[in-house]
Parts: structure tokens; C-alpha cells; sequence
């Protein structure tokens, strides 16, 4: 009686655990399956559309051939402003938290809030620069759009540089310390140079980050059909004009922007893939 | 006697080069501090550029700007009812699928995983972190929209179109677009954070009280729920609040495939609006003041509810940090 009982137990208990165990193999599955969906799907779309006039061609008017040149070096000039002004202000900031305030309350509480911009949402950084800079201008503009994507830069570089500056041995620092070199010197010789495959790291996810952010753009850089290098006018990006093109009748717009999609996501990937073998190398 | 003043020449160099090396000192740490101190001005300037901005719309309105629901730009009359709704409705199920979904696949990885595939499984997931939401966006109004409206959600109003609450749940006709669908393509995107945060806790727990409870029997599913779940609770609850930051402001992918209709509809199957896409679509439109910041206060109120949701979310998991050491 008491064996049959323990029996029934048992075999439910052992049911259990096979009915979890398969919704976990399930689950997984799930998450892998929508990456693969999602890869597929933007590679059939995109890989039609990918011809050497996509990178040698403007945005066109509605309904005839182009190609993305002004968006792709819209992006790309923005992005690379981006990472001149936050790199700088994010490594330093960085700096401060591993190696001079290590344990002071400064640091702890920026590190909090930088915990939280790094995850703030991204529109509002738009609505924030939107303020403070197309306001005062008086106009869309691509300097208000290189500036939103470095307020998405700093906390990224912020954060990489504290964690791994922080994984630098003090015997380094130590060391420099006992031959009279003073910190400034120690940080700028021997603590960035060990840490330097984490902190380039940091820029490269920065970079993949920002590559790909559109609501912060759509009104600081706003959009532009034409090509422009002047930062003072509104400057296209590859995001923006996915954005507009995606949501147009238009289907030579639509093919261009699963062109642009495709650009961007595989862009955003080599960079993240890149990232992570710098660290896995170093480690 | 040369000597002596070689000696007195040197030691002024000397003096020099030390007195060189102590400013360059102070004015590293002052720079450095300086940086920290600007990404403190970075989220007050935020913060306060959104109060400034939304003044005029908040005195218009006063509080009834978040219990109205009537948005219209031609009579000048704005409420947020709508926009909050939207996001808080598309949040909720983007969690109720993500969360479940999230701690299985971290309870894969942690568990049952052969150790080889561990690591290139984990990196996949994570991609999907990594896919810009603009993709997500594109994929979700031309692929995965149609798919819903023309398999999922005829399926949902045949299915529970007698049974008595979830009739008006799952109501009106498949438009592909609206709530659902925004929070469908939502939860992909906060799946990885669940996983992630979620395994780096699971790998975190002490071995010996896993084996202690294999020791008396437990089986794995056991040895999860009753061992490694009570044990990492809070890093957990931690991860899933940063899942929930990234749903409630994500903008991009929800603004292809929400709709944009200014309306509280109990059908989750309707179209509507959240604050992100509301803002995303049309603030550039907005010409009257008024307008402008009316939209700037949607941007406060969604700065807010996210800043709580992200404070707690880090308040946790420096609790678990703490625990885990």
C-alpha cells in the first residue's frame, strides 16, 4: 500500500521533471528560433536589394532606383562625432571610479545613474537634445544628432572602462607607485595600457549600440534626401531613412530599406562579435 | 665648489620636473573628476530640460493631462490616458511571455546544457539584445504582423469569442497591427535580458547547496525550484526590472506595428499608442507650443516610470551582488 503511494510519487515527481526539462529544450528553441527568423527573413529582403549602386547612389525620389550613399555617410560621420565627443568624457569619468574614487560616495552614485542612462530610453535622450540644442539653434540639425548619439555613447564607455580598469592588478599599480611615478602617470602608462583590449571593447559596443539607434535622430538630425557634409544642416542616417522608406507606399523604398536593414544589422553584429572575441582573447 | 652648484642646478631641475609631474597629477584628477561629475549634469540635464519643457503643457492641463483621453492637436487638447495605457498594456505582455520564457532558457543553460554548447547558445541569445529595434520594427510590420493577422488572431476571437471576459480581451477584427503584436515583438527583445541576467545568478549559486539537495533525492527540476530560484530571487526580480526599463521606453519596434490610434480599447487586439511611439511619430509634426510640450510631458512621465523601475531593478541586483560576493 505504502510502496504503491511512494511509487505514485515517484513517477510523478520524475514527470515533473521531464515535463520541465522539455519546456526548457522548448524554450530555447523559442529564443533561438526568432533569431534565426529573424536573420532569414532580413537576408532574403535585403540580399535582392545589394548592388554597388546602394553605396554609390543617393536616396531616391519616390519611385525610381538609388541607393543609401547619403544615409550610409550621414551615419557613419555622425557616429564617428559621437565617439570623439563621449569617448573622452565616458574614459575619464571611468577613470575617476576605478582608480582615484575607487571607494567614495561620488562614485557610487555615479555609477548608479550611469547604471540607469545606459538604459534610459533613447527617445528621450532625442526630447533632451531636442532642448538644448536644435531649441537654441533654431533648426534640425547634424551637430544635434552627433551629440544625442554621444549622451548614448558615454555610459557604455563609462561602464566599460570602471570594469575593466577595476580588473588591473594593484601589484601594477603598486609597483609603478614604488619607482616614485605619480598616479596620473601610473593610470595614463600602465593601468590604460593593461586595460586597453577591454576599454576599446567598450568603444566598439558603443558604436554598435549608437549605429543602430533611430529615435534619438528623428528629431535632432532629422532627415535629408540629399547628400550633405555640413553638420549645421539636417543630416540623413541610415535608421532614419529605414524609418521613412519602411513606412512609405513606395516599393523601390521598402527594398532600399530592407537593403538598410540588412546593412545595419550586419554591421551591428561584426562590431558586437568583434567586441566580445577582443575580451575573450585577452582573458 | 663646481660641485657643489652642479648640485644645486640639478636638484632645481629636479625640483621642477617633480613640481611638473604633481600639476599634471592634479589636473588628471580634477579632469577625471570633472567626467564623473558631467554624467551627474547629463541626467539632471535631462530631467530638468523635461520639466522646463513640459511646464506649459502640465499648468494647461494640470492633472487631468494623465486621466484624459482625448488627444487632439486641432482643438489643442491633450491628454495622456491613451499613450500611458499603451505602454503599460504592452509591457504586461511582453513580461507575462518573457519572464517564463527567459528563466527556462537560463534554466537550460545553467542545467541541462552540455557544458561544449553553453557558451555559443548563450551568445545567440544575446544577439538578439544586439539586433537594432529598428529591425525589429521593419521585421515586425512587414513579416510578423501579416503572420498574426492571418493565423494567430482569427484563431484567438474564434477561440475565446463566447468565453465571458477574455471576449472582449481578444474583440474586434485582425488588423495584424496593434497591442498585441507590439507586445509580442516587445517580449523577443527583453527575452535576452531575463536569460542573462538571470544565468549569470543561477551560475552564481554556492555548488554545495545544489548537491546537498541532489544528495537527498531532489530531482533537477527540484534542485531549480526549490533551491536555486528561492536562493537568487532577488537578482532575478532584478533582471526582470531591467526587462521592463527596455519594454516601457522602447520606441522603434513598437511604432511600426502599434498603430498609432489615440485610444484605451480593453481589446488587446486593437490598435493603440504608447508614449514612446507617440512622441517618435509625431513630434516633428508639432508645431504649436502647446503641442510640443505636451509631448515633451509624455517624455517626462515615461522618464519617470522608467528611472523607478530601473532604480529598483539596480537596488536588487546590488543586493544580490552583495549576497553572492
Amino acid at each position: 500500500m505504502a510502496e504503491t503511494r511512494n511509487n505514485a510519487i515517484y513517477t510523478r515527481r520524475k514527470r515533473r521533471n521531464a515535463i520541465a526539462t522539455g519546456l526548457a529544450f522548448a524554450a530555447t528553441g523559442f529564443g533561438l528560433g526568432w533569431l534565426v527568423l529573424i536573420l532569414g527573413v532580413l537576408l532574403y529582403n535585403g540580399v535582392g536589394g545589394l548592388s554597388l549602386s546602394v553605396f554609390t547612389e543617393n536616396t531616391p525620389p519616390p519611385g525610381s532606383d538609388g541607393g543609401l550613399l547619403n544615409a550610409i555617410i550621414g551615419s557613419i560621420v555622425m557616429t564617428v562625432l559621437a565617439v570623439i565627443i563621449g569617448t573622452p568624457i565616458g574614459l575619464l569619468a571611468g577613470t575617476y571610479m576605478a582608480e582615484y574614487g575607487r571607494h567614495d560616495k561620488l562614485t557610487s552614485i555615479v555609477r548608479f545613474i550611469n547604471d540607469i542612462l545606459l538604459s534610459a530610453p533613447s527617445i528621450v535622450v532625442g526630447l533632451f537634445v531636442y532642448e538644448i540644442v536644435v531649441g537654441p539653434m533654431g533648426h534640425f540639425s547634424g551637430w544635434a544628432g552627433a551629440v544625442a548619439l554621444a549622451v548614448i555613447v558615454i555610459p557604455v564607455v563609462v561602464r566599460t572602462t570602471e570594469d575593466m580598469l577595476t580588473l588591473v592588478p594593484d601589484t601594477l599599480r603598486e609597483a609603478a607607485a614604488s619607482i616614485g611615478l605619480p598616479r596620473a602617470h601610473m593610470i595614463m602608462r600602465i593601468a590604460y595600457r593593461a586595460a586597453s583590449a577591454g576599454i576599446v571593447t567598450g568603444i566598439l559596443l558603443a558604436v554598435a549600440r549608437v549605429s543602430g539607434e533611430t529615435a534619438p535622430l528623428l528629431f535632432t538630425a532629422l532627415n535629408n534626401q540629399f547628400f550633405s557634409w555640413n553638420m549645421n544642416a539636417p543630416m540623413p542616417s541610415l535608421p532614419v531613412v529605414i524609418f521613412q522608406f519602411a513606412l512609405s507606399p513606395y516599393e523601390e523604398w521598402q527594398k532600399l530599406a530592407w537593403t538598410g536593414a540588412l546593412l545595419i544589422t550586419i554591421t551591428v553584429l561584426a562590431l558586437s562579435i568583434l567586441a566580445r572575441s577582443l575580451t575573450a582573447r585577452k582573458s | 665648489m663646481s660641485d657643489t652648484t652642479l648640485g644645486a642646478a640639478e636638484a632645481s631641475s629636479r625640483a621642477a620636473v617633480t613640481k611638473r609631474l604633481r600639476t599634471t597629477d592634479i589636473l588628471f584628477k580634477g579632469l577625471t573628476r570633472g567626467a564623473a561629475l558631467t554624467v551627474l549634469a547629463l541626467l539632471s540635464g535631462i530631467i530638468l530640460s523635461l520639466v522646463i519643457g513640459s511646464g506649459l503643457a502640465l499648468r494647461t492641463f494640470g492633472f487631468s493631462f494623465v486621466t484624459d483621453e482625448v488627444w487632439n492637436p486641432v482643438t489643442e487638447k491633450f491628454g495622456a490616458l491613451a499613450p500611458i495605457y499603451g505602454t503599460l498594456v504592452t509591457s504586461t505582455i511582453a513580461m507575462v511571455i518573457a519572464v517564463p520564457i527567459g528563466l527556462m532558457v537560463a534554466f537550460f543553460l545553467t542545467e541541462l546544457c552540455p557544458k561544449v554548447l553553453r557558451r555559443p547558445i548563450a551568445i545567440a541569445i544575446e544577439l538578439l539584445a544586439g539586433i537594432p529595434s529598428i529591425i525589429y520594427g521593419i521585421w515586425g510590420l512587414f513579416v510578423f504582423a501579416p503572420f498574426l493577422q492571418k493565423y494567430i488572431q482569427p484563431f484567438l476571437i474564434d477561440a475565446f469569442g463566447d468565453v465571458p471576459v477574455l471576449s472582449s480581451i481578444f474583440e474586434g477584427p485582425p488588423y495584424g497591427i496593434g497591442m498585441l503584436t507590439a507586445g509580442l515583438i516587445l517580449a523577443i527583445m527583453v527575452l535576452p535580458f531575463v536569460t542573462s541576467i538571470s544565468r549569470d545568478v543561477f551560475d552564481a549559486v554556492p555548488p554545495v547547496l545544489k548537491e546537498a539537495a541532489y544528495g537527498v533525492g531532489c530531482t533537477t527540476w527540484e534542485v531549480f525550484k526549490h533551491v536555486v530560484l528561492p536562493y537568487t530571487r532577488v537578482g532575478v526580480i532584478g533582471g526582470c526590472m531591467l526587462g521592463l526599463g527596455r519594454a516601457l521606453g522602447e520606441t522603434m519596434a513598437v511604432t511600426f506595428v502599434i498603430g498609432n490610434a489615440h485610444k484605451v480599447s480593453a481589446s488587446i487586439l486593437a490598435p493603440g499608442t504608447t508614449i514612446s511611439a507617440t512622441i517618435a511619430n509625431e513630434f516633428t509634426e508639432a508645431v504649436e507650443d502647446i503641442y510640443t510640450s505636451s509631448l515633451i510631458a509624455l517624455g517626462l512621465i515615461l522618464f519617470v516610470i522608467t528611472f523607478i523601475v530601473l532604480a529598483i531593478a539596480r537596488y536588487m541586483l546590488m543586493r544580490i551582488q552583495r549576497r553572492i560576493g
